[in-house]
């Protein structure tokens, strides 16, 4: 039996309730908290500053670095335990790619920016709303960006091509792939594509397009959140 | 914001501060929100100022001590995340998380402010331990009574989870509505020294400057379960006496709040 009907009554391109806000945390130089569902990411961003080890700086330009941490209690399950995990080495790593695209560190040589991200809670597509956050982030601190990163997690549940999976998803008994894509507004191109599972080229390629339409929305909602930011101020 | 130390250290001195409040006044806002994580047991975010703590509680299931066959357990961890402060870098806790952590720990252990004896499920075998996790967000100062007071808010919302009757393993998605064996509130306030003025809720230029600190934890009948001396100034027995009736003051003043928030 195909999945027709999700597991939370949703249409197939359609998101979990989301809320972003720009600035929550005033000691850094940007912040943003940015929830999709019952996943919710916290980014701030410092610098840029003098970067340790010295080793790392590099003199041509600025190092964005990413630091994704999901908090102890974060977990649908047991305790986290803290200090970095392979995985959320990997997730850091790959959320720099995701960014590095679209902010431009060139007049800040030898020095760093740091994303950090916490997250408080999680149901799935912790890495997209961490990228998604950071990019708020970033923006906030008035990091040089040509262009904002939006990111959701996509799949393919049983041969039907969804936007936002969450954990009932992930995990549903059938054939299933967790695709988290980040894109970049203006180009649609992709700068995080990571997939678990198993699915077709034709079956990727349906994702790529809904997942133009589904980080749109993303989109829109980082682009509010930073004007009622300085809207506010 | 740059401050020379001195000009706080003579503010104080004519019992004055750098955002104008009285020496035993805490900052607002003061906002308390409980069920912040569905994944965490019991939750919490704490607002004083521009202060801002999470914590979390996690349970588990795991045989008692042997020399507690009878008891269930208690750890409490803080994470100053660098997310929180340019000063905090990313990596393993140091002396000032392992503190943070340890004082609050044992305000509310030593206060017995959950009876042990009724997590053990089985003596020697089964009990149910706690972890809190204490995440700054942002540290604006005074982290010592932000923490202790999103701990306590954090445990007091705190529900079981579904336990299989045949398999014994945790549902961690299920949560009962019976709350943690809590019997008391103590509650940790943190009073500094500069200059010879005795204060509150520091701010974190004031924390720059102290001489001596005491973290107090005390329960709304007065009792004292921990005391932490800082700084490398030394108090004497005059000042410490003020001291502990600012810190039982302020206590009874927080737990106010706690009630307050939670009652809404």
């Amino acid at each position: 039996m195909a999945y027709k009907k999700r597991l939370d009554g949703r249409e197939i391109e359609e998101l979990r309730p989301m809320e972003a806000k720009a600035g929550v945390i005033k000691n850094a130089k940007g912040s943003a908290s940015f929830k999709i569902g019952k996943t919710w990411a916290i980014a701030a961003v410092y610098g840029p500053r003098e970067i340790f080890p010295r080793f790392l700086a590099d003199p041509t330009k600025g190092i964005l670095r990413c630091h994704y941490t999901m908090m102890p209690f974060s977990g649908s399950g047991e305790r986290i335990r803290p200090g970095k995990s392979r995985r959320a080495q990997e997730i850091s790593m790959v959320m720099e790619n995701a960014l590095e695209p679209v902010v431009d560190l060139s007049a800040f040589p030898n020095s760093v920016v740091d994303v950090f991200v916490e997250l408080p809670q999680t149901d799935a597509g912790t890495r997209c709303a961490a990228i998604s956050a950071a990019s708020i982030a970033l923006a906030d601190a008035g990091i040089p960006m040509k262009d904002m990163v939006s990111s959701v997690a996509m799949g393919q549940v049983d041969g039907t091509v969804i936007a936002d999976l969450n954990y009932g998803e992930e995990s549903y008994p059938a054939i299933v792939s967790d695709i988290p894509v980040a894109m970049l507004h203006n180009s649609k191109e992709i700068s995080l594509l990571q997939m678990d599972g198993e699915i077709t080229k034709d079956d990727l390629i349906k994702a790529m397009e809904l997942a133009k339409v589904a980080t749109e929305k993303v989109y829109e909602l980082q682009k509010k959140a930073l004007k009622e930011k300085f809207t506010n101020e | 914001m740059i401050v020379n130390k001195d000009t706080i250290a003579q503010l104080a001195k004519e019992n004055r501060r750098l955002d104008n409040r009285s020496l035993t006044e805490f900052r607002s806002p003061i906002e308390i929100e409980t069920n912040i994580s569905w994944t965490a047991e019991g939750s919490a975010k704490v607002r004083i100022g521009e202060t801002v703590v999470m914590a979390g509680v996690k349970l588990s299931i795991e045989k008692p001590y042997n020399d507690t066959p009878d008891e269930g357990g208690i750890m409490v961890n803080a994470e100053l995340t660098p997310l929180s402060s340019p000063e905090y870098e990313p990596g393993p806790p140091g002396m000032k998380a392992i503190e943070l952590a340890r004082v609050t720990d044992r305000g509310i252990r030593e206060a017995k402010a959950i009876d042990m004896k009724k997590l053990c499920i089985i003596p020697g075998e089964k009990a149910w331990f706690v972890i809190v996790d204490i995440i700054t967000i942002n540290d604006a100062g005074n982290l010592f009574d932000a923490a202790g007071l999103a701990t306590l808010t954090a445990l007091k919302s705190a529900k079981y989870p579904v336990v299989d009757k045949e398999t014994g393993a945790i549902d961690y998605k299920q949560k009962t509505d019976i709350p943690l064996p809590l019997t008391k509130e103590p509650l940790p306030i943190t009073v500094y020294k500069i200059n010879g003025s005795l204060l509150v809720d520091p701010t974190s230029e004031e924390e720059k400057t102290y001489d001596a600190r005491l973290t107090v934890a005390s329960d709304s009948d007065g009792t004292i379960s921990a005391l932490q001396k800082g700084g490398n100034m030394p108090l004497t027995i005059d000042e410490l006496s003020k001291m502990l009736d600012i810190a039982l003051e302020k206590s009874n003043f927080l737990r106010e709040e706690l009630n307050k928030a939670l009652n809404v």
